[in-house]
């Protein structure tokens, strides 16, 4: 088992190629349009607005792909949102 | 009970004729009664892998407008007996047919046949659409390429959408050498990712080239390596528990292949 591990060195092409997969797999199954990440985009905005003001124009949310700690990958929703200020919760 | 299978993968030229003309030879072998439909209008080819392409009079397209019976269509295979093809046209297009009427030839067939085997065109569009309509089963064919198989996944998200359910998955043109060099995709690394049943590896066989040259499926030849991983393969569909071929001329790999297999 392990004399197989070592038949490819970390940088062999084929984990290039398993990785490369892995990554567009993430994207392919996902299969987000860009209407679909409109769509969480406001609700996302609409929800935390009640609390913070936001930066609109500054506001990004897009699928990335998280490196899990065995090496492969998976699908995260990345939202990255510019906050002006913190609006006066009422508890 | 007759059972009808479609051959895909989504990406062209990785196999799907070669590997429908071989597990249908084999069956017919096995003494099965065989139907090979090919779907692929416009673009056929099935009936040069089978070295039927001097025979044929009728065609798909002529079945389903009522030109002619389905029997006229059937050109019975010049080896064995069981075995016909029906060839698809080659002056018409993927729209000359629909799913619907896809599903009632393959409800003729069944009647006479003990195994329909579909060979799907490449792409998702229609001929995809027609060549999954009647099946029981689907055969997903892969190499170990980046672009095969991203269109292999493509191509299993599609058939669970469409109910077809639990795909088996052939990997074909494996080469051990760049595989040990860690040059290839492993057996394994593909069935990580694409996460569906493992039927059958092919190895990369320049046998096979010689074998379409003169229209016989490489699956009579006794002694070619990728004639014997298709036998192996269609016992497993069969039902029957093969373990996989050594394909490594070299030394080593028969303990973790068939560790593979029994994980499949």
């Amino acid at each position: 088992m392990d004399l197989f591990k070592s038949f490819g060195s970390k940088n062999s092409s084929k984990d290039i190629a398993k990785e490369r997969l892995q990554l567009l797999l993430v994207h392919d199954r996902a299969d987000v349009s860009p209407k679909f990440l409109e769509t969480i985009k406001e609700d996302i905005l609409n929800v935390i607005s009640n609390y913070v003001d936001i930066d609109e124009t500054g506001l990004s949310v897009e699928i990335t792909k998280e490196k899990r700690s065995d090496n492969t990958y998976m699908p995260a929703l990345h939202a990255n949102i510019p906050i002006k200020k913190m609006k006066q919760v009422i508890r | 009970m007759s059972e009808s299978i479609v051959i895909t993968s989504g990406k062209g030229g990785v196999g799907k004729t070669t590997s429908t003309a071989n597990i249908g030879t084999y069956l017919a072998m096995k003494g099965y009664k065989v139907a090979l439909v090919d779907t692929d209008i416009g673009l056929r080819n099935l009936d040069v892998v089978m070295g039927l392409e001097n025979r044929i009079v009728y065609d798909i397209v002529d079945v389903v407008e009522g030109q002619c019976r389905l029997k006229q269509a059937l050109i019975k295979d010049k080896r064995f007996d069981g075995l016909y093809l029906l060839p698809a046209a080659q002056t018409r297009d993927k729209s000359a047919v629909t799913p619907e009427q896809m599903q009632k030839l393959i409800s003729d067939l069944k009647e006479e046949f003990d195994y329909i085997l579909v060979d799907c065109p490449a792409g998702i569009e229609q001929g995809f659409k027609n060549a999954i309509a009647g099946a029981d089963r689907a055969i997903v064919i892969t190499t170990p390429e980046v672009s095969a198989v991203r269109d292999a996944d493509r191509i299993i998200g599609l058939l669970e959408a469409s109910d077809l359910h639990d795909p088996l998955l052939v990997i074909n043109r494996i080469k051990m050498d760049m595989v040990k060099r860690g040059d290839m995709m492993d057996i394994e690394d593909i069935i990580d990712i694409l996460a569906i049943d493992l039927l059958g590896v092919i190895p990369d066989d320049e046998n096979i080239i010689i074998s379409s040259n003169r229209g016989e499926p490489i699956v009579t030849d006794e002694k070619s390596l990728a004639g014997q991983a298709y036998r192996n393969l269609v016992e497993r569909l069969l039902g029957n528990d093969v373990p996989l071929i050594n394909l490594d001329v070299g030394n080593g790999f028969m303990g973790r292949l068939k560790r593979l297999f029994k994980m499949a």
